[in-house]
């Protein structure tokens, strides 16, 4: 056991190489993922928060639902779209690294669509009178909020990239965990210790406890400074 | 006659005169504004809207702004109901003031931009405009952390780069200090003189006098008097005006 400690800083010292290749698929995956939920999420989101459509409670509803799906029925749910006989079988991208792009972006766009409803909710009780009163069309009002909003929407951003790169489940199943291929830091830890191959697991354990770390520090620093230059304060 | 010509193209940008018919404005059952009818004439000059708290003085104003449509009733400005375009050419300055979280002098920059300056050319306007009013000084500073009597001269300022054709203020000066409330006097009073209509809603009957060349009087949600000002507060027509000039209007 503290043999595996042990390897585990060594490991992590000298640089290993299938070590940085796991780090940096993971990486590459969860930011492509955040990417491209952010592209969905932060419009849907502000969507929803401004404007009053048929189908709108419904929307709510169902992101609401999406939100607290577990990650390994999402996996399931992208498996059986990808595979040979599934709907999207022919792209043929099962076990590959965008497969599990798609499943990440599936779970991370809720959480971006909910959050970002709130966050530009909230804007709007406070300056929406005030950007009708400038003569703002509609989609420059929702800019105008989502760019007032940018602090706590990063934040969101960070909370959705947190989800991706700690999740397991679903890049397992639609991914495979082969190495060299598909292999992230959650996989691998999951396979490792099952091997009884504590070293690696806990490397990339520190890693990311490490990244976590990180993205917190990073949220806090963003309320931070949020709060120092941009709470209302009025005397 | 040349009137025929003209309209057409004149209805496009203008917003004076602005009328509002028989305004009704219904909330949880109750009617706010009760058949209010009310015309602002076009030119300079200063309307005074005043009337005991609750009268609908807010509720009126925001209505003739186009920013609340009656649920009976009518405002049409220039003769056509407002649209978001001419909208442009009308400023609102809130009791208390709605600052984007962003530097004062990006607080002008933004509407300034809207309206098709560029960034550079718009920083320049903007920080004359600052020097012009005595807020230079605060120029870097977000406009969130300004004081109030400062958050509400920006306010007026970013309203004014504009040069709408009509500007409303609901109870500008309710929360400033005299100095503050003076300077916004000043500021209005320079902007009337270059040819602005004024509306505004004040609780301050000395401001009033001090402001109004006409005053409307609202009383429960219904336009009571409407003339010029001197006449006004020299022989009040209604006893509901006297008796809110006297001070003792029970509601
Ligand atoms: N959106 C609303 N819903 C319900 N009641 C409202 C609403 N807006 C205003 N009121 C009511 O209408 C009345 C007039 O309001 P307001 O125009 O703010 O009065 P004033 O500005 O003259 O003090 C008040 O009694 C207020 O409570
Ligand atoms: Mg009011």
């Amino acid at each position: 056991m503290t043999d595996a400690v042990w390897q585990a800083f060594a490991l992590l010292g000298s640089l290993n190489a299938d070590l940085i290749e796991i780090i940096g698929l993971s990486l590459r995956v969860s930011l492509a993922a955040v990417l491209i939920a952010a592209l969905v999420g932060l419009p849907l989101g502000a969507l929803i928060a401004t404007r009053r459509f048929p189908g709108r409670g419904a929307a709510i509803v169902l992101v609401n639902t999406l939100m607290g799906l577990p990650p390994v029925v999402v996996g399931l749910m992208v498996y059986l779209w990808l595979s040979a006989s599934g709907p999207f079988g022919a792209l043929q991208l099962l076990y590959t690294p965008t497969a599990m792009i798609v499943a990440q972006t599936i779970l991370v766009v809720p959480i971006l669509i909910a959050l970002t409803r709130q966050i530009v909710a909230d804007l709007d009780a406070e300056l929406g009178e005030q950007l009708r009163i400038f003569g703002l069309t509609r989609w420059q009002q929702i800019l105008t909020l989502l760019h007032e909003g940018r602090a706590a929407l990063t934040t969101a951003l960070l909370a959705g990239f947190g989800r991706a790169i700690a999740e397991v489940g679903a890049v397992l199943i639609v991914g495979g965990n082969i190495n060299h291929v598909t292999r992230t830091m959650t996989t691998a830890i999951a396979l490792e210790t099952s091997k009884g191959e504590l070293a690696l697991a806990m490397a990339l354990g520190l890693v990311l406890i490490f990244i976590a770390g990180l993205v917190n520090a990073a949220a806090m620093a963003l309320r931070g400074g949020a709060d120092a230059q941009l709470a209302p304060g009025r005397s | 006659m040349d009137q025929t010509v003209l309209r057409p193209i004149m209805r496009d940008v203008q917003v004076m005169p602005i009328a509002g018919d028989a305004l009704v404005v219904r909330r949880d059952g109750r009617t706010l504004l009760d058949r209010a009818a009310l015309s602002i004439a076009h030119g300079a000059g200063v309307t005074v809207i005043i009337g005991p708290n609750g009268a609908g003085k807010s509720l009126l104003i925001r209505t003739l702004a186009g920013l609340v449509v009656p649920d009976l009733g009518r405002v049409t400005w220039a003769g056509s109901p407002p649209d978001r375009r001419r909208a442009r050419r009308t400023g609102f300055v809130l009791q208390r003031p709605v600052m984007l979280r962003r530097t004062a002098l990006d607080n002008l920059v933004y509407v300034l931009k809207l309206h098709g300056h560029n960034d550079a050319a718009g920083r320049v306007v903007a920080m004359q405009h600052l020097a012009d009013h005595g807020l230079a000084r605060v120029a870097a500073t977000n406009a969130q952390r300004l004081s109030g009597g400062e958050q509400q001269r920006l306010a007026l300022l970013r309203a004014l780069v504009l040069e709408p054709e009509v500007l409303f203020l609901d109870e500008p000066a309710a929360n400033l200090d005299p100095a503050s409330t003076l300077a916004i006097e000043r500021q209005l009073n320079v902007a009337v003189e270059k040819g602005l209509r004024v509306v505004l809603v004040t609780q301050d009957l000395a401001q009033a006098r001090r402001l109004a060349d006409e005053i409307v009087f609202l009383h429960k949600g219904r336009v009571l008097e409407k003339g010029e000002a001197h006449e006004f507060f020299r022989a009040p027509a209604t006893a509901e005006a006297r008796a809110f000039l006297a001070g003792d209007l029970v509601l």
